[in-house]
């Protein structure tokens, strides 16, 4: 039978605040363990936890960067649960009223534009971490850290309207894009300040009714969303196809063995008895401060993209590649502001400097290379200053040296030769060496002359104009 | 009766409570007085009446975002009943 796939997916990002949410602790990440806590966050008996305000600003801004209604009137609650990661037996949080609803994101997968609905955005604080010692399932006790408990959270709630595993890579992508852009998030997913949960269930083409769903945590990465929904996909796929049922519960993703194993506890089915929060007070946003944060949002991804397509002709691929990261976006429109061209910005930045980054492992806020000196080089090469193959030596060594394009190309006598006269002494002496060649590229084998070309670089160490070799070994052939 | 001994077996299981027998049946008389006090309130007319979100008549009491000291990490763990290497020290999570 063929299934459709009903995905939904709860994203929680950490908010970039220097506090946590009810208290003044840090919320450096990488602190040595238990050392950013106080008896607020460690939930000591006695003790009133007071909202911190930039957490609320952070949060109707995504909101509002989310397509979302900001109710006006918006509380806190307690989540009942017992678990080690948190040390008050309750996670305060937000249940019937969160700070925003009804929103949405537009998501492109295969040419076409989906909207994906977003239930809502709410405040809550994150929890401890837990160093198991050996396997979850294994290790005889637990060690707690609760430096992150307490560390302001959004959680985003997507509608199910997520269709497939590449969908749900292509959601989580656009909203961590946005959240960057409005920088309230680093969203960095290795340091666990983006994280994401999955309810993923099937139901036969056609179906409209749901089916039941499985809880998939532990998603992440990019790349664990994806495999980890392709393989609940076909277990669950497996099942139903035997005529089983498929269980409702908790599942997490094991990334080192690529596969979805079931978290049962003798817990009971999730029974969190929500409250509201005594100890804090409600939160009425006014209708004003609220517009002022509208109008203060940065260009979003989207029209970020449309912009580089119109202003600059980039293809949609391009200008998405660009703008998917608010770092790329804006190195991007620094370079172009630097005087260099638009498209040959692009192929850099898509091209030699990504694959730089990735080498060495950096994030662009750390490349040695300045927009302004990419600007440098793209401005020599239009000129014919350098060549093609050139500048990317010339990148390369003021990626080592920080160094300017020009002084580089002073420096190492890398200026392209393009005077005909000092390259035909050189044309000359290679047709007469290989006049195997030369014979073959008279009796039509036009791939004889790339060879030949090959040879005048190599004399020229690179500098000679390949387009005037060629032209030159043609005519003097 | 509103209340079952198993509605108290359950809330006290999901609380880590351990109760006695005695326990619960007292415990399941005095939820349902409670209960019944409740149906004496929801006799009264609140159309028309805002829920309430919370007792005291005030909103928005925040803070700024500076930072404040932490405790030493000798005292954040003075309390634990057992620690290891900086960390606070508990039972295995999961069950078999």
């Amino acid at each position: 039978m063929d299934y459709e796939v009903v995905v939904g997916l709860e994203v929680h990002t950490e908010l970039k605040t220097a506090t946590k949410i009810f208290c003044g602790c840090s919320t450096k990440f990488g602190a040595a363990q238990n050392t950013n806590v106080c008896p607020v966050c460690l939930g000591l008996p006695g003790v009133l936890p007071v909202l911190n305000a930039r957490v609320v600003e952070f949060a109707v801004r995504t909101g509002l960067a989310l397509n979302c209604r900001i109710l006006p009137f918006s509380k806190f609650d307690r989540k009942n649960y017992y678990y080690p990661d948190l040390p008050k037996n309750f996670q305060t949080s937000q249940y019937d009223l969160p700070i925003a609803v009804d929103g949405h994101l537009d998501i492109a997968v295969g040419g076409q534009t989906r909207r994906i609905g977003i239930t809502r955005v709410h405040m809550e604080e994150d929890a401890g971490k837990l160093v198991h010692a050996g396997s979850i399932t294994k290790s005889e006790y637990a060690l707690v850290d609760y430096n992150r408990t307490g560390v302001p959270l959004l959680e985003i709630v997507s509608e199910p309207d997520i269709r497939s595993a590449e969908e749900a890579k292509a959601y989580l992508e656009k909203l961590k894009a946005i959240l960057q852009y409005i920088d309230v998030s680093d969203c960095k997913m290795e340091e666990g300040s983006l994280r994401c949960d999955a309810n993923i269930s099937l139901r036969p083409k056609g179906e409209t009714k749901l089916g039941t769903k499985a809880e998939i945590k532990n998603l992440n990465s990019f790349k664990a969303v994806q495999k980890g929904l392709e393989y609940e996909t076909a277990r669950q796929a497996d099942v139903l196809g035997e005529g089983g049922r498929v269980i409702q519960e908790t599942r997490t993703w094991d990334d080192a063995c690529g596969v979805t194993v079931s978290l049962r506890s003798k817990e009971e089915a999730h029974d969190y008895r929500y409250f509201p929060e005594p100890d804090l007070v409600p939160i009425v946003v006014d209708p004003a401060w609220v517009e002022d944060i509208r109008r203060h949002l940065p260009e979003l991804p989207d029209a970020r993209q449309g912009r580089l397509m119109k202003d600059y002709g980039l293809s949609a691929y391009e200008a998405g590649v660009i703008t998917a990261g608010r770092a790329m976006a804006e190195y991007f429109d620094a370079t172009v502001a630097a005087g260099a061209d638009a498209k040959a910005a692009a192929n850099w930045l898509m091209g030699e400097l990504s694959r730089q980054l990735n080498a060495a492992g950096k994030e662009l806020e750390d490349c040695p290379v300045a927009p302004g000196q990419l600007a440098g080089l793209i401005g020599l090469q239009a000129q014919g200053t350098v060549s093609g193959k050139l500048a990317k030596t010339v990148f390369e060594a003021m990626w080592a040296s920080g160094k300017d394009a020009a002084a580089i190309v002073k420096e190492q006598g890398l200026v392209q030769i393009s005077d005909a006269g000092a390259i035909e002494a050189v044309v000359d002496k290679v047709i007469a060496a290989n006049p195997q060649s030369v014979d073959d590229f008279k009796a039509g084998k036009e791939r004889a002359i790339g060879f030949l070309v090959g040879q005048v670089m190599k004399e020229t160490k690179g500098r000679a104009n390949p387009e005037l070799v060629n032209k030159l070994l043609r005519e003097r052939m | 009766m509103k209340i079952t001994r198993k509605d108290v077996e359950h809330v006290a299981l999901l609380s880590r409570l351990e109760l006695g027998e005695s326990d619960v049946a007292k415990f399941t008389g005095q939820l349902n007085a409670i209960l019944d006090y409740i149906d004496v309130l929801s006799k009264v007319d609140t159309a028309g009446v805002e829920p309430t979100a919370h007792v005291l008549p005030l909103k928005n009491v925040m803070r700024a975002d500076e930072p404040r000291p932490s405790l030493p990490r000798e005292l954040a763990l003075a309390n634990a009943p057992e620690q290891e290497d900086g960390y606070f020290k508990v039972p295995r999570i999961l069950e078999g």
